[in-house]
């Protein structure tokens, strides 16, 4: 991928000149057990092409059918979204020629979503709470997947072939979109990245969507456009396609206002069209040019009958919901005893759900939050991933904790069993055995390890010998060189303290 | 054997019972009948001779074992081309399908599995059911049996030619805006356009979804009756289909009822533009059904004059998006251009070298009338003009309890005579098309010769929305009156299916 070619302002001159306002698109993958409209299995990585039913390859013939849970499931993110829930709705189709659609069209909604007219309150690192409002939430269907062989871009132009997958067709959808939200000034990127965050928590935390970004359960259009400050008029907005990590989408926003200030400076107009982002460069670059005026010849699917709800669906419903995210916060926060900026700090690291199942799972809320922020967030920077991406379990964590209580490792060697059960070795125990990793806690060992470091430095034990107590480290560390690491250091203090006949 | 391809389906269906006749025999019988007559009529593009005999032989041994039935097990049945069959090519009459196979049975196909009758083959009709005369068949138009030279009507010709040709006892049709009952009307047998939803549409390859409608053909009401209950009922892959079960159509058919009836004339359909011979045949039934106790009054329908625009663009519309899936992608023809073949390029070539001239037409048609800016004057306008007719159905069952008029306004035309003037050929389903608009069900059956030209003239006979009952309850009497006065069927009187059964 070529770097984008584009000038860019720096980010603090460009929010000087200009007034950012954004828009998003979240389409959100329901995790139901079957397809949107065939009983098709909606499955993650299987054999491409395997779960599939006539319906899903737009066989001559075939009907869809509505999937019940995958409307329960839109009716639950409306309300979750704070949303009036539509008593009626139709589905529509849009149509437009591309092959990873395999009717040629897509059965979406258009003029009478499911869900509309909501808002949800994100809550920045600052601890201030910007209020972003929703025009709607629709169902509908997801595409095939196109991967595209031969040419250097990796796009269906230039391309000498295309594979299509369509067990991804027909996969439930919910999207998201936002109105236009404005004011956000220089918060704007980290405002992505939390609306982002909060739209993921909420539709895991009500149980109907995997969530997961890197599966792409969970994707983003971010839409941005600018205006000199005091105009009322939007600027042209530009549309960055399939931002599909919370860091991209907040590198996305920034990058496009950097870029739309640098074209504005020149007195040229912003062309209306989609961006493609490219993690590597953290750049964008043009995709397709959109006009509002892209004509998907909407009209109502006549192979549905339409949506109907009622109250008592929908207050039933409304009733399940679970806790909401921010009072679910609230909630953590007073249960774990953290103060408000540890907590801040858990939550900004995205691990607040982690610290939850884990500390569920049989661990004190201080010995979660050393993990998940500590040892965890450390390798997800490395790996530039979610910490919850990595693969820690929670019940890895009890495990390594017990292991760590009992004396069996120390911290330090906690690490190394943990990259070895990260590596596919085994249970940590299993791992502690095959790498020798076992503090020493024979005292035999020690003690010869003890004589060793006390006679390759006689002066510090002279020292320690004349009261010095202090001087034990360079010891203690010479036996933990010795033992690489795997003697529990206060043991060893211990023993060394014995042997020169000196009281700790 | 000659006796037995002159049976109706009852007759033939007790004669099995008996066990005067087996399966076998019977299956045969029409298969002898195909290879001799077909070659001129063309009503078939594959006969599925293995398998109907291999069916037959099944029942005819299931019979022997003592195994209870369905009543019409063994009786053989032809099916349109546009229904989806497993083990037979399905092509929509159309190049863009040649060779294809699906591999799904439609949801009636399987009905006529469960009741164990053996299926003859696929019936011609005008490519993907756009049509009023078969000749737009990819495949050679079909010849009426009354006059070579002459149209079956269509869509469905060939199921209506197979059937008065005695090829078969009963086949299954479509109607979307006439194609089972215009083709009944010109070749004097009798067709049934069920209540929409009455029959699951599933593996019926769609033309216009909210109009299309699998029914029953058939030389007789009652056969139509026996097949309508096979083939009706809930069907969980169509979400248009009715949860009403069936009704008792057959003890209808069985009972007949017109005394004390109400009658409704509508007064626009008849008069100009109906040929005289038609318009007599209509009086002299409406005569019938008065003396045998009917009340006949006139009701007005003035929006039915708007029906025939409307269609063409609810109708079209539909189409454009229904057959947007066949583009050389997933399955059937695919043709790759010279040069470097963009996949824009391989659709469309794919799409003009697939479809004949009349399916361009309707998708260009349809496609124009969804666009932006033009969707509300059309679409929206034709929808506004559907909801309408529903009215002035509503409206007319109020004062009658069925509606008559004649199937077509005229005869069957020469072949050749309307292909390039389309108008002209659109202008036959005027009378068929309001009963698709809006959903209620309609029968065509043979209401004698024209005068003019000695060619079958078609009853039609409307009744509201889940009422198919009365259709067969009035048809059924009217059908026995008319006999009485030919003193037989009307299929007796045609010279050339006599000609062909003799000449081979």
């Amino acid at each position: 991928m070529t770097a984008g070619t584009d000038e860019v302002l720096s980010f603090d001159e460009a929010i000087e000149k200009y007034d950012p306002v954004l828009g998003f698109e979240v389409h959100v993958e329901l995790n139901t057990r079957t397809k949107m409209f065939s009983s098709a299995p909606n499955a993650f990585g299987d054999v491409p092409n395997t779960n599939v039913t006539p319906v899903d390859l737009g066989l001559p013939g075939v009907l869809p059918v509505v999937n019940g849970v995958a409307v329960e499931s839109a009716i639950k993110i409306g309300l979750a979204l704070n949303c009036s829930i539509a008593e009626k709705c139709y589905f529509a189709r849009k149509n437009y020629f591309y092959p990873d659609t395999p009717k040629n069209f897509q059965t979406s909604q258009f003029e009478d979503p499911i869900a509309y007219d909501g808002h949800i309150d994100i809550e920045l690192a600052d601890g201030t709470v910007f209020r972003v409002e929703i025009e709607r939430a629709h169902m509908e269907e997801d595409a095939g997947k196109l991967t595209h062989m031969g040419g250097s871009t990796g796009r269906i132009q230039g391309a000498e072939f295309s594979l299509v997958d369509y067990n991804r067709a027909g996969v439930p959808l919910i999207e998201i979109v936002t109105k236009p939200i404005e004011g956000a000034g220089a918060r704007a990127p980290e405002l992505a990245k939390a609306y982002v965050a909060a739209i993921r928590e909420i539709v895991k935390n009500l149980g109907v969507s995997d969530a997961r970004m890197e599966r792409g359960n969970v994707r983003c259009d971010a839409n941005v456009s600018l205006r000199p400050y005091g105009q009322e008029k939007f600027g042209t907005r530009t549309e960055t396609k399939n931002v599909n990590s919370l860091r991209a989408v907040e590198h996305a926003v920034r990058y496009e206002i950097q870029r739309h200030a640098a074209v504005l400076d020149t007195g040229t107009p912003i062309l209306q069209e989609t961006r493609h982002w490219h993690e590597d460069t953290r750049s964008t670059t043009s995709g397709r040019p959109k006009s509002d005026a892209d004509d998907y010849r909407y009209f109502p699917e006549p192979d549905l009958v339409p949506v109907v709800t009622n109250e008592a669906w929908i207050e039933k419903l409304r009733a399940e919901l679970p806790e909401p995210p921010a009072e679910r916060r609230k909630r953590l926060q007073a249960d774990w005893g953290y103060s408000d900026a540890e907590f801040r700090d858990v939550v900004n690291a995205g691990v607040m759900s982690s610290i939850e199942d884990t500390v569920a799972a049989g661990v004190s809320a201080a010995v979660a939050r050393k993990w998940w922020m500590g040892e965890i967030s450390r390798r997800a920077k490395l790996a530039d991933v979610e910490p919850a991406e990595l693969g820690v379990t929670p019940e890895l964590i009890v495990e390594l904790n017990a292991l760590i209580e009992s004396g069996k490792i120390n911290d330090k060697l906690s690490r190394d069993v943990l990259d070895g059960v990260l590596a596919g070795e085994g249970t940590p125990a299993e791992v502690v055995e095959k790498r020798g990793l076992a503090v020493v806690s024979d005292d035999g060992p020690l003690l010869e390890a003890i004589d060793g470091a006390l006679a390759a430095q006689p002066d510090v034990a002279d020292k320690i010998r004349g009261g010095k107590v202090q001087a034990v480290g360079a010891i203690v560390g010479g036996v933990m060189k010795a033992t690489r690491g795997q003697a529990d250091a206060g043991r060893v203090r211990e023993l060394i303290l014995q042997r020169l006949g000196v009281e700790g | 054997m000659t006796d037995l391809i002159h049976l109706s389906a009852d007759a033939l269906a007790q004669k099995l019972a008996a066990k005067e006749v087996s399966a076998v025999e019977a299956t045969q019988a029409c298969l002898d009948r195909i290879g001799a007559v077909d070659g001129a009529i063309n009503a078939f593009l594959h006969v599925n001779t293995d398998e109907a005999l291999l069916v037959a032989a099944e029942v005819d041994k299931a019979r022997a074992d003592g195994d209870t039935l369905h009543p019409l097990a063994g009786v053989p049945i032809a099916v349109k081309d546009l229904i989806v069959t497993k083990g037979q090519p399905t092509t929509a009459g159309s190049r863009i399908l040649e060779g294809w196979q699906s591999p799904y049975d439609a949801t009636v196909v399987k009905k006529l599995r469960a009741a164990r009758m053996p299926i003859l083959g696929k019936t011609n009709l005008d490519e993907f059911a756009m049509g009023s005369s078969t000749e737009h068949s990819a495949f050679g138009p079909t010849r009426n049996p009354w006059d070579l030279d002459r149209i079956p009507g269509g869509s469905g010709g060939g199921s209506a030619a197979a059937v008065a040709a005695f090829e078969a006892p009963l086949a299954l049709g479509t109607d979307t805006g006439g194609s089972i009952r215009q083709p009944g009307a010109v070749t004097g047998t009798v067709g049934v356009k069920p209540t929409y939803g009455g029959v699951s549409r599933y593996g019926a390859i769609a033309m216009a979804s909210s109009l299309d409608q699998i029914g029953p053909v058939s030389r007789t009401v009652l056969d139509s009756a026996l097949l309508h209950e096979v083939i009706g009922g809930h069907d969980p892959h169509d979400s248009t289909s009715l949860t009403d079960p069936v009704g008792a159509l057959v003890e209808a058919a069985r009972m007949g009822q017109v005394e004390g009836m109400r009658i409704g004339v509508i007064e626009e359909l008849q008069g100009e533009g109906y040929q005289a011979g038609v318009l007599t045949r209509f009086h002299e039934s409406l005569d019938l059904l008065r003396s045998a106790g009917a009340e006949i009054v006139e009701v007005s329908c003035p929006n039915f004059r708007y029906a025939l625009e409307a269609y063409y663009l609810i109708m079209p519309s539909e189409a454009s998006s229904n057959l947007a899936k066949y583009d050389g992608v997933r399955f059937g023809l695919r043709v790759v251009p010279d040069g470097a073949p963009t996949i824009e390029r391989v659709m469309g070539a794919t799409r003009a070298a697939g479809f004949g001239d009349e399916v361009k037409r309707r998708i260009i048609l349809g496609t124009y009338a969804l666009s932006a800016g033009y969707y509300d004057a059309y679409y929206g306008s034709a929808q506004k003009v559907r909801t309408l007719i529903q009215r002035d159905f509503a409206a007319a069952f109020e004062q009658a309890d069925v509606l008559i008029s004649p199937t077509a306004p005229t005869t069957a035309f020469k072949l050749g005579e309307k292909l390039d003037d389309p108008l002209a050929m659109y202008l036959n389903d005027v009378a068929t098309i309001p009963a698709n608009m809006a959903g209620v069900p309609g029968l065509s059956l043979p209401g004698g010769l024209a005068d003019e030209d000695g060619l079958p003239v078609g009853i039609q006979l409307l009744a509201p929305a889940r009422q198919d009952a009365r259709l067969y309850r009035v048809g059924a009497v009217l059908e026995a009156l008319l006999e009485e006065t030919w003193g037989g069927p009307l299929l007796a009187k045609a010279p050339a299916i006599l000609k062909i059964a003799g000449g081979k």
